[in-house]
């Protein structure tokens, strides 16, 4: 019985865990100024430290637009987020998040339709159904967007 | 007494340098041609020109709105931007570090070349006016 109530706790919480990604308390200003102002400052977790690297290694040309950050900065977050990369699967070349295995298992029930949707416009834009998102909170329960719950 | 100005004059050099949009604007007025003065009219010619380079972002206006009050949005992420005009978001045009880090990533962005010291003048002098 005992054994039983741990399962269903353990069934319970994890998930929840999971739905919560807060940035590390070591993250550094820079990644903050430089990633976080034009889209989220992703989660470390969410890529392997291997396409971390290969990200970082041409910010010149970051999925069409110029991120390039001076070689200080860009040392101070290739460290950072290769000490808190996570394992959520390969995510391709150039490598995105939404491609990753845990990314797509987390969102295989949204419609295509609620990806177009102009609040939304990108899967890149995390805060856009993930009103928490900010303060890394993902779960399903705290989903912005009323008609675009499922 | 002179310690304590000194050490505060420190400080606040040393707190990012932060600076006024009208300082910002005379930085680069000053490294223009001489005889440049600076037009906010210019600015926001600048700020609605269609440069037609970059299909997502072909003008200022495609991120930052039709009017620099507004906050805008990036063209490809979604992320929503603070308003560009200084009446809107006081935090504007004050580190001239991140003004010259901008403009060097928009303008070669989306006007397709590096901007010059009078178009960035014009631009942050039109920022810190428009109402």
């Amino acid at each position: 019985m005992k054994a039983l109530i741990f399962a269903l706790l353990a069934a319970f919480t994890v998930p929840a865990l999971a739905d919560r990604l807060p940035l590390p308390t070591d993250t550094p200003a820079s990644y903050r100024n430089e990633c976080g102002s034009c889209h989220l400052a992703y989660p470390p977790a969410l890529l392997a430290a291997g396409d971390w690297k290969r990200l970082l290694a041409r910010l010149s040309d970051h999925y069409g637009s110029d991120a390039a950050v001076d070689a200080a900065q860009q040392r101070e977050i290739a460290a950072f987020l290769e000490r808190h990369a996570g394992n959520p699967g390969p995510a391709g070349n150039p490598p995105r998040i939404t491609r990753t295995a845990r990314f797509v298992r987390k969102h295989d029930e949204i419609p295509a339709r609620f990806w177009r949707d102009p609040r939304v416009r990108s899967p890149a834009n995390c805060e856009a159904c993930h009103t928490r998102a900010g303060e890394g909170r993902f779960s399903e329960h705290e989903i912005g967007i009323a008609e675009l719950k499922e | 007494m002179k310690t304590l100005t000194a050490l505060a004059l420190l400080l606040v050099a040393a707190a990012g340098h932060a600076e006024t949009p009208q300082a910002i604007t005379r930085q680069y007025a000053d490294a223009a041609p001489a005889g440049f003065v600076p037009a906010a009219r210019r600015g926001e010619a600048l700020f609605r020109q269609n440069f037609a380079i970059n299909d997502k972002m072909p003008s200022c206006t495609a991120c930052h709105t039709d009017h620099p009050k507004n906050p805008g949005r990036h063209a490809v992420t979604g992320k929503t931007i603070r308003p560009l005009a200084v009446v809107a978001n006081g935090e504007r045009f004050s580190d001239p570090a991140k003004v010259e880090k901008w403009f060097g990533r928009n303008c070669r962005e989306v006007v397709g070349r590096a901007c010059t010291p009078g178009e960035k003048a014009d631009f942050v002098a039109y920022m810190n006016e428009v109402r």
